[in-house]
């Protein structure tokens, strides 16, 4: 059994290509997740403006993004944009679709956020003369993101997670990585390692959040 | 030789909806003037405050204040509101900021004054307020007087021409109105003119130079402090008072 998935030579010869893979989802989180981020705030933004012409478009978007699974989306572009004379690649076509995908809900959670700032606030910013933009950057954001702190770092757990999708359309990262080295061992040994890794890398985050939840409810009572 | 007013609202109508909320109010004030507004809720005095600053948009009318017409579409209105400033009912203190972020914002970004220019005279403002020891508390570890003060402190560093205190004292625990009454009597000695929409009754009574009582949209009757609560001239007018004081 142990030689079966935590064989020990296997794991010295996987180590290199498993660290590589590793380090490819640590690059990909680190575009994905700003990028997602800043979609999503941009979204909310757009939302706050409260106008139909830019209300109805902008809530289809949200909401064919957020209905359009994922993968789904993820190899229409990789398999379907090259017939249409566009060949991105692997990597280009997950940060597009995460862009896509997770901006949509990053989106969501900066408007809840900014929904739950008393208009009061708007208010008196405004009545000493700031503008829009400055309520909404110096008064409201800096409330709203602290207010959906808890969601935006749940969110970002699953787009963290979200990122072994990259496997599907041979981006290098830790699970395709993993798989190939599987492949060349027969052993499933490397999996099991980019699972330890993966709970390695995201048991702090779930930690955070739930002392981030905990304190949030201490903080309603 | 014209009477300059520096507060001049002509014809004020505000709907919301179906709801007629001012049915064409008109409000001079003159310099150092300190006027009281009051009436029943829904009388529209709030109303008739947040139309002055353009908070609300009034559905017709005119607003001038210090010479400068508010509801030009060519007005700066942020330019403008420097001059006005606002207490609201609710304080509405940035609560992610101490009592010094709160007054330097705007000093800083509609000021334009350096970070250090900026906290010289927010420092200056929270001492007017008798605050200048909580200036690194954030609004959650101060009192509702205190709260007060410091959005009293937040408007009058900005140097405004004109004060308008939304009920300023409602949302106070009885024993932390003074303070704030005591704060906007030192205002009124310095000369600001305020417009006061309230129902402390015995500050009004002193303070007070005019008093205006609106109910169902429009201004009812005014005049001085005296002539209002002791010898009104309406019926309503004399039905609202002898509510109030009965408390």
């Amino acid at each position: 059994m142990i030689q079966t998935f935590f064989n020990l030579d296997i794991i010295v010869a996987a180590w290199p290509i498993v660290m590589s893979g590793l380090w490819n989802t640590i690059l990909l989180s680190l575009i994905v997740v700003p990028l997602g981020l800043f979609g999503g705030l941009i979204l909310a933004l757009l939302a706050s403006i409260r106008h139909p012409l830019v209300r109805w478009p902008l809530m289809a978007w949200v909401d064919f993004f957020r209905a359009f699974p994922p993968l789904v989306l993820l190899v229409l572009l990789f398999a379907g944009l090259p017939f249409a004379g566009l060949e991105l690649g692997g990597f280009a076509c997950v940060a597009i679709a995460f862009f896509l995908n997770t901006g949509s809900y990053y989106g969501e959670i900066f408007r809840a956020g900014i929904d739950s700032v008393p208009n009061g606030q708007v208010e008196a910013a405004r009545s000493t003369g700031l503008s829009r933009m400055q309520a909404m950057r110096y008064v409201v954001l800096p409330q709203a993101v602290r207010n959906v702190l808890p969601d935006l770092l749940s969110n970002t757990l699953e787009v963290v997670k979200l990122t072994s999708l990259g496997s599907v359309v041979a981006v290098p990262e830790l699970l395709y990585e993993a798989r190939q080295a599987q492949s060349l061992t027969y052993n499933p040994t490397p999996i099991v390692m980019a699972a330890v890794i993966y709970f390695l890398i995201l048991w702090p985050l779930v930690r955070l959040l739930s002392r981030l939840e905990n304190r949030a409810l201490a903080g309603r009572r | 030789m014209v009477q300059k007013h520096i507060v001049e609202a002509r014809g004020i109508h505000k709907h919301f909806g179906p709801l007629h909320v001012l049915k064409g109010v008109d409000l001079q004030v003159d310099e150092r003037e300190l006027v009281f507004v009051i009436g029943p809720s829904g009388s529209g005095k709030s109303t008739l405050l947040r139309c002055l600053n353009r908070l609300e948009e009034p559905s017709s009318g005119s607003v001038v204040v210090d010479g400068i017409d508010m509801l030009d579409p060519k007005t700066d209105i942020n330019h403008a509101r420097q001059r006005i400033g606002m207490v609201f009912q609710s304080f509405n203190l940035y609560p992610h900021m101490t009592a010094l972020g709160n007054v330097t914002l705007a000093l800083r970004k509609v000021a334009g004054k350096s970070r250090a220019e900026a906290d010289t005279l927010a420092r200056k403002a929270l001492e007017r307020v008798g605050l200048a020891d909580r200036a690194d508390h954030t609004p959650g570890q101060l009192s509702g007087g205190q709260q007060q003060r410091v959005a009293i402190a937040r408007s009058i560093a900005l140097e405004p021409r004109v004060m308008l205190f939304d009920e300023p004292t409602s949302a106070l625990d009885p024993e932390l109105v003074g303070s704030v009454l005591e704060v906007m009597r030192s205002l009124r000695e310095t000369g600001m003119t305020m417009i006061v929409v309230s129902h402390e009754m015995g500050f009004a009574r002193n303070a007070a130079d005019r008093v205006v009582f609106m109910d169902d949209g429009l201004i009812v009757e005014q005049g001085p402090p005296a002539a209002i609560f002791e010898n009104p001239a309406h019926e309503r007018t004399r039905a609202f008072i002898g509510q109030i004081q009965r408390h």
